[in-house]
């Protein structure tokens, strides 16, 4: 007998590979996009938005819906296929992606995408907002909650951690972070860049809860992810492999931004299955 | 219509942060959010009254600006607050991505903007933060000129949706003295003297002494019209339009010449209707003295003014 939750992980896993397979025909189309950050971040956003997030598509702005931020906002490849799947638009409008006049901006917009919440695109934006909102949701004691994803360079960005702190000076435990931990920022790796280790014990001193998860676990991470907060901001951090599916992308630093070939786009599409 | 001014002097601080405090108490949606910065804001009885509506970030303007958009994705109407020199400057970003682009209602309260932190030099001196702000389109920008027009200017912060900057000084003012049932109205500016001799357009602290010059001017038989151009973004072009029609028009704000109401002025007039004009504001970075100091120094004075009023007509004139 199959059970609820197997039910719930194989539409997750099959949102996941759906939401690949679109990103890699959206970047090889545009001949633009940042498919390395897409891929390694598909697995949080499917388990996110089809097994986490309480919120409907036919009333995006319902006060008491859950917030996600994509802060890490040049991964649109990965979110507006997940939003179409989800049901925000239709998925034929993915073929518009980056075209001109199209609404599907290189970088997320609210103001032409419901189920967008704040505009993302320079770093270290999201998670302000996101603290802000906890903030709200904490003085009317509501019952949604707020997630936000960063990408692990951007944690260089001073904001974050001024956010941190007020995060963790407030016990926002309606706060959930998922940290994309895929090691590699535009150029290089974190650590050869501008060191983030030990990044687990960070979060700590700044009054965080953290638990660190194979990131493309969609069970670990909905078990992780579904679990109502205590009275700490919850930092998830969550490990990654850019590029994750598409096997010459995998932890291949080039591919930050990079566009596949006609060949290479056949060999991703023969491997997202 | 002649205006009077009183001549008791007011720290529109003070009007901020009571009307704040007024309308809290039945708009529930009303928050505070500040950089450390209860006491110069005046937020202290905010904070007694309604404590967990007042969000202290701590010394943190990018995140203070961050939260704001997020206070009001969950609902509020927030009013952060902090020196205007900081508040612009370092979250210069976040006002530009999470609060203009975005289009959240946010709004912006700039303290003791210009030079009202005059002896702690131009680190302090908040006298860019208009040309920066005035690139984001869609973002209103209020200069109000008196206790009254700061009291309006708040009430309709929150009876209009949509990302704000309101500019509020430290530096005492008088009343202008309107008449009974003034209105204020974001986007339309104030005739509040006659005249078609010449046109002096100011905001903020600028506006009682450019009334000044007028009356000083009026004694010479000379009839200077005043307009408070309140609101910078969006800027009346009517009624700048009409005051090119006297051929001699002079600005004058507590900011740089470059890129505030003096700018935008000659935005409009130089592509619409060209006219003789001069700008009176600061030039680049100024040195250490009280605000009174570096104000009579950069000619914004009422003598300063009419000055630059006769020189204009002069120009005008061919003279």
């Amino acid at each position: 007998m199959t059970s609820s939750s197997d039910f719930q992980l194989d539409l997750i896993r099959g949102k996941a590979t759906a939401v690949r397979r679109h990103a890699i025909e959206m970047v090889y189309r545009a001949k633009l996009g940042h498919p390395g950050g897409d891929m390694s971040v598909t697995d949080i956003l499917a388990t996110l938005y089809f097994g986490v997030l309480k919120l409907d598509p036919a009333n995006p702005s319902d006060p008491l819906r859950d917030r996600f931020v994509l802060s890490k906002g040049h991964c649109t490849g990965a979110l507006y296929a997940t939003l179409a799947e989800r049901g925000f638009f239709d998925l034929s409008e993915l073929e518009t992606y980056m075209q001109p006049l199209s609404r599907l901006n290189g970088h997320p917009n609210r103001n032409y995408v419901a189920g967008v919440e704040t505009n993302t695109g320079p770093l270290g934006h999201g998670l302000p907002v996101a603290v802000g909102m906890a903030i709200a949701g904490q003085m009317d004691k509501a019952p949604w909650r707020v997630f936000v994803v960063v990408g692990d360079g951007e944690l260089q960005e001073g904001s974050n951690w001024e956010a941190a702190m007020a995060a963790g000076h407030r016990g926002l435990g309606n706060l959930t972070l998922i940290v994309d931990r895929n090691g590699l920022q535009q150029g290089a790796s974190t650590e050869q860049t501008n060191s983030l280790e030990p990044l687990a014990d960070k979060w700590r001193a700044f009054g965080w809860e953290v638990i660190e998860v194979d990131g493309h676990d969609q069970s670990a991470l909905l078990k992780i992810l579904g679990a109502v907060g205590t009275d700490r901001p919850r930092c998830v951090i969550a490990h990654t492999h850019k590029g994750k599916g598409v096997s010459y992308m995998e932890d291949q630093v080039g591919w930050h931004h990079g566009v596949p070939n006609t060949e290479q786009f056949e060999i991703a599409m023969q491997e997202l299955v | 219509m002649a205006t009077a001014l009183s001549t008791d002097l007011h720290d529109c601080r003070t009007a901020y942060s009571e009307t704040l405090e007024a309308l809290a108490e039945t708009d529930e949606r009303i928050v505070a959010v500040v950089n450390d910065s209860v006491g110069s804001s005046k937020l202290g009885g905010f904070g007694k009254r309604f404590p967990e509506r007042l969000v202290n970030v701590g010394i943190a303007e990018q995140n203070m600006v961050g939260v704001g958009a997020g206070l009001a994705n969950g609902g509020k109407v927030p009013f952060v607050s902090g020196a205007a020199c900081f508040l612009s400057a370092r979250a210069l970003e976040q006002v530009k991505a999470d609060l203009a682009y975005s289009n959240t209602n946010v709004k912006l309260c700039g303290m003791s903007s210009g030079v009202a932190y005059g002896e702690l030099g131009p680190t302090h001196h908040s006298i860019e933060d208009m040309g920066w702000f005035r690139l984001l389109t869609n973002l209103t920008i209020i200069v109000p000129s008196d206790r009254w027009e700061t009291r309006e200017a708040i009430k309709a912060a929150v009876s209009n949706e949509g990302p704000m900057f309101i500019r509020v000084s430290r530096m005492p003012v008088p009343d202008l003295g309107r008449p009974d049932g003034s209105k204020f109205r974001i986007g339309v500016s104030e005739e509040l003297r006659a005249g078609n001799d010449a046109a002096i357009i100011a905001c903020g602290t600028m506006v009682s002494r450019a009334l000044e010059a007028a009356q000083v001017m009026a004694a010479e038989g000379i009839d200077v019209r005043v307009i408070n151009m309140a609101t910078v973004n969006p800027l009346d072009h009517d009624a700048v339009l009409a005051a090119a029609g006297t051929g001699a028009v002079v600005t004058v704000e507590e900011h740089s010449v470059r890129g505030g109401l003096g700018g935008a002025v000659a935005e409009v007039l130089s592509t619409e209707r060209p006219c003789h004009m001069r700008i009176l504001g600061f030039e680049g970075f100024q040195p250490t003295g009280t605000a009174e100091f570096l104000l009579e120094r950069a000619g914004l004075t009422a003598e300063g003014i009419a000055g630059a009023v006769r020189a204009v007509m002069a120009a005008r004139d061919g003279k």
